[in-house]
């Protein structure tokens, strides 16, 4: 299981990258904003995304409908992590695809929680 | 300007008495061009006066509305922003307190079984003083196993502690853009009233993201999730 975190803080990026060794994820990779983040994943070998929304360059939501009309990566399961808490931009995410949503700050147990759910739904 | 006039004048009035009315036409001619000229010349004046007077009032509502508004958000998000970084060095000052007494008591207690373990290795022990040690090494088994799970649970906390630096990362980027904004305008009011020359950079936009919910802030409209358990409510709702 290969994951990869995209967050423009590199500091959010760390936290995330040590709460997901901690539920056993170590195969992690890292992207600062959608621009780097999407040559990643168009190589391949990426099993999950967990990416921030604001972000310069290319913002999380843009990252996710650009991976949701690719036809590699259309199924790749996303977890949107991020400040963002209106009511629309959580309405928007979910209309763009995304599989769970966390707002920022956010609990280990949260992470934890949204992350089985979605690998739950996956293989059941 | 006035003794232009006045020679002018002088030439026409000499001109119409020696009956030359060919020069006294293009005297004439030349009169009324001179008044025109001062006229236009007015009408120019005016024009920049109101125009600057427009621009200045443009600036003047936007610092208005700045200090009126932005500034006292600024402020609250700031504070907000010493609310966080206080909860965070609280957060991880008490893990810190609560562990450094745990690794303490594993430490002193391995320093004295390993004290222990040396006589029993060089066969100084006697059966008795073996059989409790075999004891205490199961009690600190059992202790180090619940100690390092204390560990392991508060630098997770130091851990997660941490995030503040993202939102308070994106909250001061807001107020740096909003200082920057204000900026521009206070240099535009000085030119225009200093009727100073050069064009002060373009006002830049705000991010058109809404970026972190600040409390008593950010969600005195509604509209925003100022929970996880509001994002999940939302999301059932719409059949996740």
């Amino acid at each position: 299981m290969k994951i990869l975190i995209v967050d423009d803080f590199s500091t959010m990026r760390r936290i995330v990258k040590n709460l997901l060794k901690d539920l056993g994820f170590t195969n992690t990779v890292e992207a600062d904003d959608g621009k780097s983040a999407l040559p990643i994943l168009e190589k391949g070998g990426i099993d999950f995304l967990v990416t921030d929304w604001n972000m310069p360059g290319m913002t999380g939501i843009d990252l996710l409908k650009a991976v949701r009309s690719n036809p590699h990566l259309a199924n790749l399961p996303v977890l949107m992590v991020t400040a963002e808490a209106k009511r629309e931009q959580i309405i928007m995410a979910a209309q763009a695809g995304v599989n769970g949503y966390v707002i920022k700050p956010f609990t280990a147990a949260t992470l934890k929680e949204k992350i089985e759910k979605i690998f739950e739904r996956i293989e059941g | 300007m006035k003794s232009d006039l006045l020679s002018l004048a002088k030439d026409l009035v000499a001109a119409l008495e020696n009956g030359d009315q060919i020069v006294a036409d293009g005297l004439l001619d030349e009169l009324a061009g001179l008044r025109e000229t001062q006229l236009f010349k007015e009408i120019g004046r005016l024009t920049r006066q109101l125009h600057d007077t427009m621009v200045s009032f443009s600036v003047d509502a936007k610092i208005a509305a700045m200090t009126e508004h932005d500034i006292p958000d600024a402020k609250e998000r700031l504070q907000y922003v010493i609310h966080m970084t206080e909860q965070a060095a609280d957060q991880t000052l008490t893990a810190v307190e609560n562990l450094v007494p745990i690794s303490q008591q594993l430490n002193d207690r391995v320093a004295l079984l390993s004290g222990k373990w040396g006589r029993f290795l060089d066969r100084e022990m006697p059966l008795d003083e073996f059989k409790s040690m075999s004891a205490e090494i199961s009690l600190h088994f059992k202790e180090s196993k619940t100690g390092l799970e204390q560990v392991q649970s508060g630098l997770n906390d130091i851990l997660m502690a941490q995030g503040f630096q993202d939102i308070t990362g994106q909250i001061i980027r807001r107020v740096i853009d909003l200082v920057q904004e204000l900026e521009i305008s206070m240099v535009k009011l000085i030119s225009i009233s200093g009727r100073r020359s050069g064009d002060p950079a373009t006002v830049q936009a705000h991010t058109e993201l809404p970026g972190p919910v600040v409390p008593g802030v950010d969600d005195r409209e509604g509209g925003v999730a100022t929970s996880q358990v509001d994002v999940d409510d939302l999301l059932s709702s719409l059949g996740f």
